[in-house]
């Protein structure tokens, strides 16, 4: 994970104008920008609580891939996506608590049919990463985390596409991986993602805030505030 | 061996919206009333004060507030060559559970049905001949009119906290209203909410092409209000957090709001959550219940629960559950035609059109459920069917109810899903789109129904529910139509980008994304016990007493959200019982 280049984000070109034209205190005066979490330490330093160290290695890389650090806003590994998943399955999500997981399963039915394998999501990403890695093996001589950048990108696009065939029972793996990384991307940070309200920041969503009578009738006018969270971190 | 409480005069099972409108109106008449609901006691303090609601992974992404899979679903196919199979996860619709059900997460669009509505089979026959009418399609009147219904649809409304525009007070259109909407015996109690731009850019667009643009109807405050039962609401934030959302700020019509906590007041209403009523018990005879069974999750015990009166007020899909499990009715069987139980499930037909604008913003946070505004002049009563080849309507609308970036971050057809591609596109259109949506009729079809699932089975040993659904071409043409009409609508504004989303012809029923929780029949009111569940007054033709709300007794859908009518119905139903059925219980059609 080392060799992913971690870029400095910058804020992109439209939070700029917002921060220099109509923007408040609150959104510029650095002494609201919070420093560093106090659980968050360096993502290489971070130990996963569910993830074994080859599965994190793999999150950590097709995270990196699926949203990536160059261009502007942050990429996955800035927002700390791979701490959110690795936490995620640890809760009653990863179990699928709550879903009717019981037999008689059919995970080769019409995908319309929805949800049908009998792994929940903890299964799904130890069985699928480890299903991949052999492939990448098999294919590269490699695990995915040591290939190049754009051979990951194919691999990635592979199991998207169901070229790289991971059985009926993975066939959501890349679903549930994409969804996820969005999730840590979006959501609340105390989730362990989105870390500093980067994305939010980015795409210029005030995060919980959640009170807004006064910008109804304000057509067509940038919404001037950054975000906040629930823990009540602003940026 | 069960347990068995002491008698009830009235037993309630579910208090969402309609076991909260009749509790109140049962216990108002002095009976020993008792509601069982499943899921967990909720209230707006401590389940949904900020800032822990606006948290869109738990609620909006995980589902918080729903029915959970695991402890309750049905099985779904869209042929009958088709192996039903699990709804495992939720996706295509989102049943509520606890106290408020649905009604604490819903947007609170509130609307009427047009009067053609109710008495759809014979306008249409009236109008446009019976040819019109498919083979397959089992079109049925309401057996209630709109004339009679329409005190418990203002009784609804006010107790419900609507703010809106009136377009038809006792026959008299009103400007900025909806003039092709039934008539209005009074205007809306609260006046309409502000408009967000999308809203406002639709309206004049659809102004100049010669529409009727209205404030979109919702059970979200405008300004503070009291109703009928002292409930107080307060004016809405515009937060972005309604829709699987409970709302923190005493704007949003719910259930706990607007009723529940001058109900918990009364000495002769009693409730218990985690009860979860498994059957309807009935006499020897099978004409009269006895009481319900529930298993009590607290005590780990089945519990018989005697009442004279038996009103289930669950979700659409249990109602049905419950009637097939408890013998009410002849079940449906589709080889045949013949039984009623389950027949004529329907959904609801949308569709929509995405615009892109690079230099507009929309700040689409902002805003509420029932945001928006709206154009009727497509709807059922305006619609031409012989001519158009389709029996229904849609009403269309703009206006954006929430920019929580997870599920709402709509990007230009052809954006890459994932990588730099994405990551760009996020960044250059969040903030800049607005769409216009169709929501529309779904008929019921000979096809499309709700049985017992002969493989799986819930905790309880019961056979589950299976859903047979598929779309239909008559209304897979009405969302061609709106098509049509929307994009003139969409090209009118100028938008950067434009694309489409309706169902096409052979479209497959694809229970993955999120559609709309507006399951309807299975359980349809009629005047016919050989096409019915239901009587006039929701009452069940074989046990009279019975009583089934809910949108289970639509014979078909309308073209609206159903809250509306479920909510007049509700209030007409009860109106029956007090001042008919408790002097001489009996049949009352």
């Amino acid at each position: 994970m080392s060799d992913k280049p971690l870029l400095e984000w910058t804020p992109s070109r439209r939070q700029f104008l917002a921060a220099t034209s109509v923007a408040t205190a609150v959104s510029v005066l650095p002494s609201w920008t919070y420093a560093a979490q106090p659980d968050t330490v360096p993502l290489e330093q971070y130990l996963p609580e569910y993830l074994n160290a080859t599965e994190w290695a793999f999150v950590v890389a097709a995270t990196a891939r699926l949203i990536p650090s160059d261009g502007d806003g942050p990429g996955a590994y800035e927002a700390r996506v791979p701490v959110f998943i690795d936490r995620q399955l640890t809760t009653s999500y990863g179990l699928g608590a709550d879903w009717y997981m019981q037999g008689p399963h059919m995970p080769s039915a019409d995908p319309a049919l929805g949800f049908q394998t009998p792994l929940n999501p903890k299964q799904i990403y130890r069985q699928g990463i480890a299903a991949i890695n052999t492939w990448c093996e098999e294919t590269h001589g490699k695990p995915f985390d040591q290939l190049e950048l754009v051979q990951q990108d194919e691999v990635l696009t592979g199991v998207q596409q169901g070229s790289i065939n991971l059985g009926a029972q993975l066939r959501d793996f890349f679903t549930v991986l994409l969804g996820n990384t969005k999730e840590g991307y979006f959501a609340d940070p105390k989730y362990g993602g989105n870390h500093n309200m980067l994305a939010w920041s980015y795409i210029g969503f005030p995060g919980a805030r959640a009170s807004f009578k006064e910008w109804a009738g304000q057509h067509n006018v940038p919404y001037p505030l950054g975000p906040v969270s629930i823990s009540g971190e602003r940026a | 061996m069960a347990r068995q409480d002491p008698k009830k005069d009235v037993v309630i099972v579910g208090l969402g919206w309609t076991g909260a409108v009749l509790g109140m109106e049962m216990a108002e008449e002095g009976l020993e009333v008792l509601a069982l609901e499943r899921g967990e006691d909720r209230d707006t303090v401590p389940d949904f004060k900020y800032p822990n609601i606006a948290d869109e992974l738990k609620y909006g992404i995980r589902y918080d507030l729903m029915q959970k899979p695991s402890s309750s679903t049905l099985t779904i196919r869209r042929t009958e060559s088709e192996t039903a199979l699990p709804y495992r996860q939720l996706g295509s619709f989102l049943p509520g559970d606890g106290v408020g059900g649905a009604g604490s997460h819903w947007n609170g669009h509130t609307w009427r049905p047009q009067p053609e509505e109710l008495r759809l089979r014979s306008y249409t026959i009236e109008r446009f001949g019976k040819q019109t009418i498919p083979d397959d399609m089992l079109l049925q009147d309401y057996p209630v009119s709109y004339d009679e219904l329409e005190p418990y649809f203002d009784r609804f409304e006010r107790m419900s906290g609507i703010s809106g525009q009136a377009g038809n007070l006792n026959g008299k259109t009103i400007p900025g209203g909806n003039p092709f909407e039934g008539w209005r015996s009074a205007d809306y109690c609260m006046p309409p909410l502000q408009q967000t731009y999308d809203a406002t850019l639709f309206a004049d667009a659809a102004k100049a092409m010669g529409y009727h643009p209205f404030p979109r109807p919702g059970a979200i405050a405008s300004e503070s209000y009291v109703n009928e039962y002292g409930m107080q609401l307060g004016p809405c934030s515009f937060c972005g957090f309604c829709e699987r959302y409970g709302c923190y700020n005493y704007s949003k019509g719910s259930p706990h709001v607007c009723i529940l906590d001058a109900l918990k007041r009364k000495p002769n209403f009693s409730y218990k959550t985690k009860a979860e009523v498994l059957r309807v018990e009935l006499a020897e005879d099978k004409k009269t219940a006895t009481g319900v069974t529930y298993f009590d999750h607290r005590t780990g015990e089945e519990v018989f629960q005697p009442a004279d009166l038996v009103i289930l007020c669950a979700y659409q899909l249990h109602n049905v559950h419950l009637m097939l499990v408890s013998g009410i009715g002849q079940p449906y069987d589709p080889a045949t035609g013949e039984g009623v139980t389950g027949r004529g499930y329907a959904y609801q037909m949308s569709g929509g059109v995405q615009m892109f604008f690079k230099d507009k913003e929309f700040n689409p946070f902002v805003g509420t459920g029932s945001n928006g505004m709206v154009i009727d002049d497509f709807g059922i009563n305006q619609i031409d069917f012989a001519r158009e080849g389709f029996i229904g309507g849609s009403y269309i609308s703009s206006g954006v109810a929430n920019g929580q970036p997870i599920r709402s971050m709509p990007l230009p057809a052809g954006t890459p899903a994932w990588g730099k591609g994405w990551k760009e596109g996020i960044g250059q259109w969040y903030g800049h789109a607005m769409s216009i949506g169709s929501h529309g009729s779904c008929m019921s079809y000979k096809n499309c129904y709700l049985d017992l699932d002969p493989t799986y089975k819930d905790a309880f040993g019961r056979p589950m529910l299976r859903m047979t659904f598929n779309w239909n071409e008559n209304d897979i043409r009405m969302t061609q139509f709106m098509r049509g009409k929307m994009e003139e609508i969409a090209t009118h504004l100028k938008p950067d980008l434009m694309q489409s989303g309706f169902k096409k012809e052979g479209a497959m029923y694809d229970v993955r994304p999120y559609q709309t929780t507006h399951n309807v029949g299975g359980t349809a009111m009629g005047e016919d016990p050989k096409t019915s569940v239901l009587n006039r007054y929701l009452q069940a033709h074989d046990v009279h007493n019975v009583f089934a709300m809910g949108a289970g007794a639509f014979p078909q859908n309308i073209q609206y959200n159903p809250t509306g009518l479920l909510g007049g119905l509700a209030y007409w139903a009860a109106h029956a019982i007090r001042t008919d059925y408790l002097r001489q219980p009996r049949n009352l059609a």
